[in-house]
């Protein structure tokens, strides 16, 4: 173990990259992730092979997977964002009021739209975090209320409904493409190139920077203020997309339309191994996060858990991966302590 | 020297200015430095070295004065802007991204680019093992930066200078916290780099390593420049004269007192990795210092002792009664204090006010109805800021704005005010100038003198020499050595500190001269 630590360049390329493999976040979840989803398919096999099952399984995800993979990218550099679910109401409520005045307006613009959107909506987030010099979490607890706000005033008690809107635009909320849905390739198009950004860009690696010592991070003349800015722009225009999709896949938009979905998309980063305090962690490890707390809260019903252990269970899995995470860096700094002593 | 302006000049300041607020830290201050030279920049604590060099590097604005690099009058807006012409900063305490690889710490925001714009890790790597082989140091380029010894971060952070091509590297304090061997580890480095044509800076408080290493030295007072001299035409006295521009008293006077009973004992204490069968013992009006290499595992044993750690066997026992392990309100009940050597992160609350933090240990007596008032925090410390002479306009004064030798005098107020048994204070005078030094071994001696028990870690044999009536010696966690004042030398010390080296391997470089 002190040899990895110290010099694991010493050992083979393909062994290192097992080892890396066998301890890492993403595989120990999608681990747990596959084994629920076998679980519940063993006990009814329409989870997994039924008419709509496979389909559900891949798209009941999707729009939390879109937002675990913005959310990621703010508290990477020690940020959070909870303005995410009320974005995703807002937009998903633009989209709607969008086709009503517009009918004939091209599918794809609107999607342009509500990026744009919800990206604004992150500028408004980053500028005050970064400007007001106050912490994340109150800024998009405040901007949270506020968005909801606009939202509740300017629908009243008015509601979208599917007849509101075209059908091709409804249909690309079912639509499948060799079996796999739409929204799912969308959401890992979206995964793959924010992962892609962030591992191998410097302006991805300056955000793990950012959140691992903001102060270095000053030091070494990092663009601090406009990665963060980034980062939450991002964040907003991916929950902007996540409206667009929420409105194509349900077709409705009632006033409660991503409540609480900010909260799922921390407890889906944190679940995947995303540090809360930045420097740490993957959108990959976000994603199977978000899959499998989508995932479990399907699975449950279907196994016969009560409503009250349903919540019970996504609780213990948060604390569980924090305390799991906990333990782990103690060990870690004991064993690099240990090997620095006996070097 | 004025007017006579060269290209050889790399860094040219004139009569530059600062102020932060009310406080002046710079006066009129100038500095000089040429290719192919390693310039020593030295002066008391306060003196305004570290503001001098935050201004090059870009982290301030300087309010007046002249400022020219590479003969062109710059302006430095950021950091980014002073490191993109070439200048390069190694701060006192090391800034690392601990979650990122330490490949990823040299190149960050500058890494190779491959096609697409991709980051090209392969390259990457190769380079830093380079930079690492040239060094002479080895460290993984994959591992992460957290964990690694002080010695260490402060390769990492040469290792980026040297890969930005610097034209200018400044140093402050990089010796602070390293070993004998280290050191020269690193004089090595800045040698070989002076020979490639570059220009260092090099801030020190060690005369020896100033005269061995430097060929150039400026002296700067109360935020203006004193003077400049090639090395070889001045002394160590005539130095550390300007830097104080008084009578430095002896630097070390240790008055015997008499010697009581024993205060702590400690017996057997292990903790894997970090230390083993740590026995000692601490008598009322004895100064014991812990001597040793830095990482030998002095400073775990006295976070274990003071129940900042655990510990997995042996006892902690205080005038004979035992205290429990990881209990850090158990150990000041007992009747310890603790100055840790980190104090910036570890001893101040640097962004409250000096009085908050001296009251911070007594607060509970302090309350009236629960109420904690400033104007009774004030009170409290005020006699003890007094007797420990810090220099701040005022108590409400933000401890985060004062020189290090204040800070230092700061943490030891908050403990004194607590009228401890047992001192025990790691590293009492890094990075603290002459004459503050021998105000804090004066009242170390004091404190002494009136019974309190003392463990004094230090790495600079000559104040565990001066001061400590018995020396223990530790190495790879284990005391290796049990000295009496009298029979304590340098050599014994040394020998005893490095067991598993060979004796030709040590150079007394760490020795500090005594004024």
């Amino acid at each position: 173990m002190s040899a990895l630590t110290l010099n694991p360049s010493d050992i083979s390329p393909a062994r290192r990259i097992l080892g890396g493999a066998l301890r890492s976040r993403e595989i120990a979840v999608a681990a747990v992730l596959v084994l629920v989803i076998a679980a519940t398919t063993v006990k009814n096999s329409h989870f997994m092979f039924g008419a709509n099952g496979w389909r559900d399984l891949l798209l009941t995800p999707s729009i939390l997977l879109i937002l675990a993979v913005g959310q990621t990218a703010v508290v990477i550099t020690r940020n959070v964002d909870l303005s995410v679910g009320s974005v995703v109401g807002l937009t998903a409520y633009l989209t709607g009021r969008i086709f009503i005045a517009h009918p004939g307006m091209p599918v794809f613009l609107v999607f342009l739209i509500g990026l744009a959107f919800g990206g604004v909506l992150g500028l408004i987030n980053g500028t005050l975090v970064a400007w007001g010099k106050v912490p994340a979490l109150v800024i998009t607890l405040g901007t949270m209320y506020i968005y909801r706000g606009v939202f509740l005033s300017w629908a009243g008690s008015n509601r979208v409904n599917a007849s509101d809107m075209p059908d091709s635009f409804l249909n690309l909320g079912t639509k499948q493409i060799l079996s796999v849905p739409l929204l799912t390739i969308v959401a890992i198009i979206v995964l793959a190139v924010v992962g892609y950004y962030l591992y191998t860009a410097r302006g991805g690696r300056e955000l793990y920077a950012i959140g691992s010592d903001p102060e270095a991070a000053q030091l070494y003349g990092l663009k601090v203020t406009r990665r963060i800015l980034a980062a939450f722009i991002l964040s907003g225009a991916l929950a902007g997309l996540a409206g667009v999709a929420t409105a194509a896949r349900y077709g409705t938009v009632s006033s409660n339309a991503g409540l609480n979905l900010e909260l799922q998309a921390v407890g889906a980063a944190v679940i995947g191994g995303v540090a809360i305090f930045g420097g740490s962690g993957t959108v990959w490890g976000a994603a199977i996060g978000a899959f499998l707390l989508v995932t479990i809260n399907r699975a449950l019903p279907v196994l016969g858990v009560q409503d009250f252990w349903q919540q019970f269970v996504v609780g213990v899995l948060i604390i569980g991966s924090i305390v799991l995470d906990r333990v782990l860096s103690v060990r870690r700094d004991r064993k690099i302590i240990e090997a620095r002593d006996n070097a | 020297m004025v007017g006579q302006r060269t290209v050889s000049a790399v860094l040219e300041l004139e009569d530059v200015a600062k102020a932060f607020g009310s406080v002046v830290a710079l006066r009129r201050s100038s500095l000089t430095v040429t290719r192919g030279s390693i310039h020593a920049l030295v002066g008391e604590n306060g003196a305004g070295k570290s503001t001098l060099i935050k201004i090059v590097a870009g982290v301030h604005p300087r309010d007046a004065g002249t400022f020219r690099f590479l003969g062109e009058d710059v302006d430095f807006g950021s950091t980014a802007a002073s490191k993109a012409a070439g200048i390069a900063v190694i701060y006192q305490e090391p800034t690392l991204f601990p979650d990122l690889s330490v490949t990823e710490n040299i190149f960050m925001g500058r890494q190779p680019l491959g096609r697409g714009r991709r980051i090209d890790r392969a390259a990457m790597y190769a380079e830093a093992g380079a930079l690492f082989e040239r060094l002479g140091v080895r460290i993984d380029p994959r591992r992460p930066a957290r964990g690694l010894s002080i010695a260490d971060q402060q390769i990492i952070e040469i290792a980026k200078a040297i890969s930005l091509d610097a034209s200018l590297l400044i140093m402050d304090e990089p010796t602070a916290a390293l070993s004998g061997v280290e050191v020269e580890r690193l004089f090595a480095v800045a040698r070989s780099l002076r020979d490639e044509g570059r220009a260092l800076v090099f801030i020190s408080h060690r005369f020896d390593e100033v005269f061995d290493l430097c060929d150039t030295v400026t002296v700067m007072r109360d935020g203006e420049y004193i003077s400049t001299d090639p090395i070889s035409s001045t002394s160590v006295e005539e130095i550390v004269a300007r830097m104080v521009g008084r009578e430095v008293a002896e630097l070390f006077p240790k008055t015997p007192a008499p010697i009581g009973d024993p205060v702590l004992e400690v017996e057997g204490l292990t903790s894997a990795g970090l230390f083993h069968d740590v026995s000692l013992t601490v008598r009322a009006g004895e100064i014991v210092g812990l001597a040793g290499l830095v990482g030998a595992g002095r400073s775990e044993i006295a976070r274990a002792v003071f129940g900042v750690d655990g510990y997995d066997a042996g006892s902690v026992r205080m005038l004979g009664r035992p205290v429990p392990r990881r209990s850090v309100r158990a150990a000041i009940g007992a009747g310890m204090a603790f100055v840790p050597e980190d104090r910036r992160s570890q001893g101040l609350v640097v962004d409250a006010s000096v009085a908050r933090n001296i009251a911070a240990v007594v607060r509970g007596g302090l309350s009236r109805a629960g109420v904690l008032t400033a104007a009774a925090e004030n009170r409290a410390s005020g006699p003890w800021a007094g007797r420990l002479e810090v220099k701040t306009s005022a108590l409400d004064m933000a401890a985060a704005t004062m020189s290090g030798g204040n800070q230092q005098k700061v943490v030891i107020a908050k403990w004194l005010a607590s009228e401890p048994k047992l001192l025990i204070i790691d590293e009492p005078t890094r990075g603290i100038d002459v004459g503050t030094k021998s105000e804090v071994h004066k009242l170390l001696s004091d404190l002494a003198g009136q019974g309190v028990g003392i463990l004094m870690i230090s790495s600079e044999l000559p104040e565990v020499l001066g001061m400590a009536d018995r020396v223990l010696v530790v190495c790879e966690g284990q005391i290796t050595a049990d000295l009496d004042r009298a029979e304590a030398t340098p050599e014994k010390v040394m020998h005893a500190a490095t067991r598993a080296a060979r004796p030709n391997d040590i150079t007394p470089t760490t020795v500090e001269v005594p004024a």
